[in-house]
């Protein structure tokens, strides 16, 4: 599905690498966490493989079902079945988030050149996503993320998550600022996508989201680099004991 | 006549920079460069007015001829332009077809008919389902009105202004000039005293004209002026949403449009106005294009609603501040606007609200967006006068720029003389955001698509006042506009 190869990164004006060589590996129907500290490059891995424009790639390769996509925009990206749930989802005055979303699906269709949905058909799909999430219909109705809260934002995403269907789901700290019943709506909507054909790589600071969303494998990334390799057994040190116990080993 | 080397040029173009840059060729009838009196006398003649009218003109002629020589054309607006040489415009161009003015559209030049075909414009019987009745102005000349019995019966008048001269001399001579005087401004002088022709309407009392009325108007001679004047009165208790759409073919010299447009709302009556302004705005290098240099205002009595939408695209000059006198009691007057200026595209456009009757109520909502060299200036008078008790005005005035080489200023005027009146004034300034385009791509949007939700989303608040179907046209030309100045 997805595999990173050696992967170096740094922002378009600064020489500093802020991905240092990542090699990762996604199968179909796996989930992956990626745990760091502040700073370590989650979030700039996570955009990276979206493809966000503000990042170059120095070195390595990301092959995404056996595509080289280094260079795709993310909107080509998109139309493969990547999806990113972004940490900070921005606000988009005047758009709402069902014309959104039928112009991300046409553009989807038009790009495989299939028949795109009728309005009715895709008010359809929607508004039984929007009842399978619990959200309240009131604020799809409102300009996109405009005024949610933390929690809404997150949900939204996520609503987003299930109507686009990707092959490979990117979330990018969904869990941070959210109360214990969001954090749980949140992850019911992604264990509802589980699937063997799709796969999942969650980007997160805390081992907490794991307890509801139960990973393969968690990888621990620390000054760009993937430092540590394993299973949920991982994510449950970390938690113990910090991400201190695992750094300093690394200096011996 | 259009020369060769302009329809080369028009056809050389992509469909997408401008694609009612074409010219239809058609005999026009022009009279000689330059404006004097005999001209004034001439186009006068031509429509065959009465001595009255032409007497209007003349004082009109006369008044401008005073502040021209004192070079009184205005300069306080935020445009630069070389200056007009008032002597070197046709001041009166007219299809050849349409000297004995046709009994039916059968008689219209079929190549006229093809261009407002071309331009989407439903002339013909047929597409009268449409919905809409169309007065088509082709160079200052009413050229096909499409209203039927239905509306007649209700004593609704839609026609030419030449033909409302003609027939409805009364309302004409009670309503011309009376918002507008011939003395107002530059360009509302030298319209006054040159203006060929133009739509005119009427509402009977407590009439509510039932389906939008429509004026589309077409530049198309190369080197001629375009001096329009509307006039639309809502009787006591009536109602029309009236709607203009303009355009032009390309053309490397400017060209000059000074219109005026008057609105007479009596008692209780309501009147909407809807504008798509999409004139020739000039190369991308910005030779050329429209000078629009336009008057609009509307005058309200007691308990009437006066209403102004546009959607500015086009024109390489927009010099206009469509503006509400409230003159009777709880008269209410709105002003909705997008204003866009791209490449070397000028605007300072905006309003003004007059506050004079008691519990008088104004909403303003202007949006401009600024990209490529583009400079968008609003310009906004917010005049509460003493008898005006309990006026409330809301501004609320936003910028968006594309590019760092734009310009966007907000110039309001604020002048309250009653302490009991309630202002507010809000304003921003924007950018689209990279991040907002990296949000929308990753969702499967192109980055022109991005961009135009982006921004038909920013603007919503103006586009959401106009009738259905000219919304869809303002979206696409908002699009179609903006090609090329963003990523």
């Amino acid at each position: 599905m997805l595999n990173v190869k050696n992967l170096k990164v740094k922002v378009a004006d600064n020489n500093e690498l802020i991905l240092n060589g990542i090699d990762l590996s996604v199968k179909k129907g796996e989930i992956h966490a990626i745990m760091g500290p502040n700073g370590s490059g989650k979030s700039t891995f996570a955009n990276v493989l979206a493809g966000k424009p503000d990042y170059e790639i120095v070195e390595g390769e990301i092959y995404f079902l056996s595509n080289l996509i280094n260079e795709l925009l993310p909107d080509e990206r998109s139309h493969m079945g990547l999806f990113l749930a972004f940490q900070y989802p921005s606000e988009i005055p005047g758009v709402r988030s069902f014309q959104m979303l039928k112009a991300s699906i046409d553009a989807k269709k038009e790009y495989y050149k299939e028949k795109k949905l009728s309005v009715r058909e895709f008010a359809k799909l929607y508004d039984s996503k929007v009842k399978e999430m619990g959200m309240d219909i009131e604020l799809t109705k409102r300009s996109l993320n405009f005024g949610f809260s933390g929690g809404e934002k997150k949900k939204n995403e996520i609503l987003q998550l299930s109507i686009l269907d990707p092959t490979l789901a990117i979330l990018d700290e969904t869990d941070s600022g959210l109360d214990v019943d969001a954090l749980r709506t949140v992850a019911d909507g992604v264990n509802a996508m589980r699937s063997v054909e799709r796969s999942f790589i969650i980007v997160t600071h805390y081992q907490r989201i794991l307890n509801y969303i139960v990973p393969d494998f968690v990888h621990v990334l620390v000054d760009g680099k993937i430092v540590k390799s394993g299973t949920k057994d991982l994510a449950i040190d970390i938690e113990n004991n910090g991400y201190e116990k695992i750094i300093s080993e690394l200096g011996s | 006549m259009p020369t060769p080397e302009s329809i080369s040029r028009t056809t050389d173009l992509p469909d997408t920079e401008y694609k009612w840059g074409f010219t239809t060729e058609i005999d026009t009838e022009l009279a000689p460069k330059g404006i004097d009196e005999s001209i004034v006398k001439l186009i006068s003649n031509k429509k065959g007015e009465p001595q009255w009218m032409l007497d209007w003109r003349l004082r009109a002629f006369r008044h401008w001829e005073k502040i021209n020589k004192d070079h009184k054309e205005p300069t306080w607006a935020k445009v630069n332009y070389p200056p007009i040489d008032y002597q070197d415009i046709y001041y009166y161009a007219a299809p050849k077809s349409m000297t004995n003015s046709p009994k039916s559209l059968d008689d219209v030049d079929p190549e006229m008919i093809a261009t407002f075909e071309k331009l989407g414009i439903p002339i013909h019987e047929r597409e009268k389902l449409a919905g809409v009745a169309v007065d088509a102005i082709f160079d200052s000349v009413s050229v096909a009105n499409t209203l039927d019995d239905q509306l007649k019966d209700m004593g609704i008048i839609f026609c030419s202004f030449n033909d409302a001269v003609k027939n409805h001399p009364d309302l004409i001579k009670k309503y011309l000039g009376s918002v507008v005087p011939y003395s107002d401004n530059f360009f509302a002088s030298l319209n006054s005293a040159v203006f060929s022709d133009g739509s005119f309407a009427y509402i009977p009392p407590g009439v509510r004209c039932p389906i939008e009325l429509m004026t589309y108007f077409r530049i198309n001679t190369e080197g001629s002026g375009q001096f329009e004047r509307t006039l639309i009165i809502a009787d006591k208790g009536a109602y029309v949403s009236y709607l203009e759409g303009c355009t032009a073919p390309f053309r490397k010299t400017s060209q000059l449009h000074a219109a005026v447009v008057e609105l007479v709302a009596l008692d209780d009556s309501e009147i909407k106005y809807s504008t798509v302004q999409n004139w020739f705005p000039g190369t991308k290098e910005g030779e050329g294009g429209v000078y629009n240099f336009v008057t609009k205002r509307g005058k309200a009595s007691k308990n009437s609603k006066i209403s102004w939408t546009q959607v500015e695209t086009g024109s390489a000059i927009t010099w206009k501040y469509p503006s509400v006198i409230l003159q009777g009691d709880n008269s209410v007057g709105e002003f909705y606007s997008v204003a866009l200026a791209n490449n070397y595209q000028q605007a300072d456009t905006g309003t003004k609200m007059i506050h004079i009757g008691k519990n008088t109520k104004s909403t303003v909502v202007s949006k401009g967006i600024s990209a490529g060299k583009g400079q968008n200036t609003y310009r906004g008078q917010i005049k509460i006068m003493p008898t005006a008790d309990g006026a409330m005005n809301h501004t609320q005035c936003d910028s968006l720029l594309i590019g760092d080489k734009c310009g966007a200023h907000t110039v309001p005027y604020i002048e309250v003389k009653n302490s009991s009146a309630r202002l507010e004034h809000e304003a921003s300034t924007s950018k689209v955001s990279a991040d907002q385009l990296f949000y929308l791509m990753s969702r499967g949007l192109s980055e022109e698509e991005a961009n135009h939700m982006i921004i038909t989303g920013w603007s919503k608040d103006v586009i959401k006042e106009l009738p259905f179907e000219f919304s869809l046209e303002a979206t696409q030309l908002l699009k179609v506009s903006l090609e090329g100045a963003v990523g």
